[in-house]
């Protein structure tokens, strides 16, 4: 009850950095989509470059997020404090799920239409647009769903270098030891992952070609 | 493109082989000519390099050695893109694109060709009646509503859709039941009639062989081991054209 009274009384504050948090969050996984649906592309296209590329992505994924902030606060241009930093940090994680699943989608287009394709004279590039990415398009959209959710969490942390968003109120509980404060920080976090992780679900349902729907539906 | 009407040969090879890296020869020392309007078939046992010798004429594969002549140009001095265009070809597995409606499958090349939409429609009706599918009734169904047998209909209505001379068919009917089957070999028969275009044809079943070959070459382990027309085979001492020829009385 008295957690309830603390919310109500701070809503424009929980609101507005709410909103701060999902601008933070949709922007850089717009980002990262812009970066990795074309890298998994080319992962698809040259071996060689491919494993590189999936390779390095795996690799940024397991550097602890607090570290990546703290190599990239002294350098220029990408670093500093701010929310410039939080959104490479970001764009960064959410990286590799799209990348990955831009090209398991891809690969994973049955064998036979792909040489359906081509035997009947499409182009590479139109082998790539008419087939491959309306196929891989529910695989590529489960990546981004899952790099949404994950920003969501990750976001929190940016607030440690000013970015603002739900972060600075769970960082301002830690620091004032209010248990009341971290929550009003951690549960509408949680709750707009489980809202993205809902929403998402569901337009990534309706891109699935109806030929599809129960062979590879949702993965 | 090569326009050469001198002679009637369409499709040649010549002393092709075909091997993956490192790997045996698929195809050995394979020479073989189509005339223009004939339809060959490729017969032999599962293996036996059928469906690879497919691929290397509409360039799925280049020949490890040998030259594949296709109007007389090595298929390796074509425009990949031309080359398979001008080439039907259906494929074992059918392969029709799961995410488009019978419509946009038929009407896939038209529509890279630019055709004008009204034509792609137009055409694609046309090869629905021509493949014994009612056009207003199939145009709008995706594949996964369709049967096996329709599905394969369609996959050679797709392969006809831009006119191409030359077809090159998969076992085509191959998973279907023996009825359909054989209804399906009576309306290919009656199509081929009409449309003359020159055919490639792989089958395992001598009878369709017999049925829809006006010759047939007979494939053992990549090797071409016998090729005439029905009746040069059935005079065949070949061991492998003999265990074929066998299971005709089976
Ligand atoms: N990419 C490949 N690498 C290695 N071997 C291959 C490859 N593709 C096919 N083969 C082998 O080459 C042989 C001929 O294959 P092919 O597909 O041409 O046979 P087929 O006559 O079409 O058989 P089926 O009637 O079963 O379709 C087979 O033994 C097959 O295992
Ligand atoms: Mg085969």
């Amino acid at each position: 009850m008295e957690l309830i009274r603390f919310f109500l009384e701070r809503r424009g504050e929980v609101l507005s950095l709410s909103l701060e948090h999902l601008v933070l969050v949709v922007a850089s996984t717009l980002m990262a989509a812009l970066i990795a649906v074309p890298l998994g592309i080319v992962a698809t296209r040259r071996a060689r470059l491919g494993r590189w590329i999936l390779g390095l992505a795996n690799v940024v994924q397991t550097i602890p997020s607090l570290a990546l902030i703290g190599f990239l606060i002294p350098l220029p241009i990408l670093g500093g404090i701010g929310a410039r930093t939080a959104m490479v940090v970001l764009v960064f994680y959410a990286l590799l799920p799209i990348v990955r699943n831009t090209y398991t989608g891809i690969t994973g287009v049955d064998p036979a239409i792909r040489q359906a394709a081509l035997g009947m004279g499409l182009t590479d590039r139109q082998l790539l647009m008419r087939v491959e990415l309306p196929l891989a398009l529910p695989v590529i959209f489960a990546g981004l769903r899952v790099a949404t959710v994950v920003s969501v969490g990750v976001a929190t942390i940016a607030a440690y270098i000013g970015a603002g968003g739900l972060g600075s109120l769970i960082f301002r509980g830690i620091n004032m030891l209010d248990n009341r404060l971290i929550l009003a920080g951690a549960i509408p976090a949680a709750l707009m992952a489980l809202g993205a992780d809902w929403g998402l679900g569901r337009v990534q349902r309706r891109l699935t070609p109806a030929g599809l729907r129960t062979e590879r539906g949702s993965s | 493109m090569p326009s050469e009407t001198g002679s009637s040969t369409v499709l040649e090879f010549d002393r092709v082989s075909f091997r993956v890296p490192d790997g045996p020869a698929l195809v050995s020392e394979l020479t073989l000519s189509v005339s223009e309007g004939e339809s060959l078939m490729l017969l032999g046992r599962s293996g036996s390099g059928k469906t690879t010798t497919l691929r290397l004429i509409n360039r799925l594969l280049d020949p490890s050695e040998g030259e594949v002549r296709v109007k007389g140009v090595a298929t390796t001095a074509w425009d990949v893109i031309r080359l398979r265009r001008s080439i039907g070809y259906v494929i074992q597995e059918v392969g029709l694109f799961p995410h488009l409606d019978v419509e946009r499958n038929i009407g896939m090349i038209p529509t890279l060709e630019k055709w004008e939409r009204e034509r792609v429609s137009g055409r694609v009706r046309e090869l629905l009646e021509l493949v014994g599918l009612a056009p207003d009734e199939f145009a709008c169904r995706f594949p996964h509503e369709l049967s096996g047998g329709q599905r394969q209909r369609v996959g050679v209505a797709r392969a006809l859709a831009a006119d191409p001379p030359i077809l090159l068919l998969d076992e085509p009917f191959g998973a279907l039941d023996q009825i359909t089957r054989i209804e399906m070999q009576q309306q290919f028969r009656q199509l081929q009639q009409r449309l003359r275009k020159t055919v490639v044809f792989v089958t395992h079943d001598i009878r369709e062989a017999f049925l829809l070959g006006s010759r047939i070459a007979l494939l053992e382990g990549g090797r071409l081991v016998a090729n005439g027309t029905p009746e040069e085979l059935r005079g065949s001492e070949h061991p492998e054209a003999r265990i074929f020829l066998s299971s005709l009385n089976a």
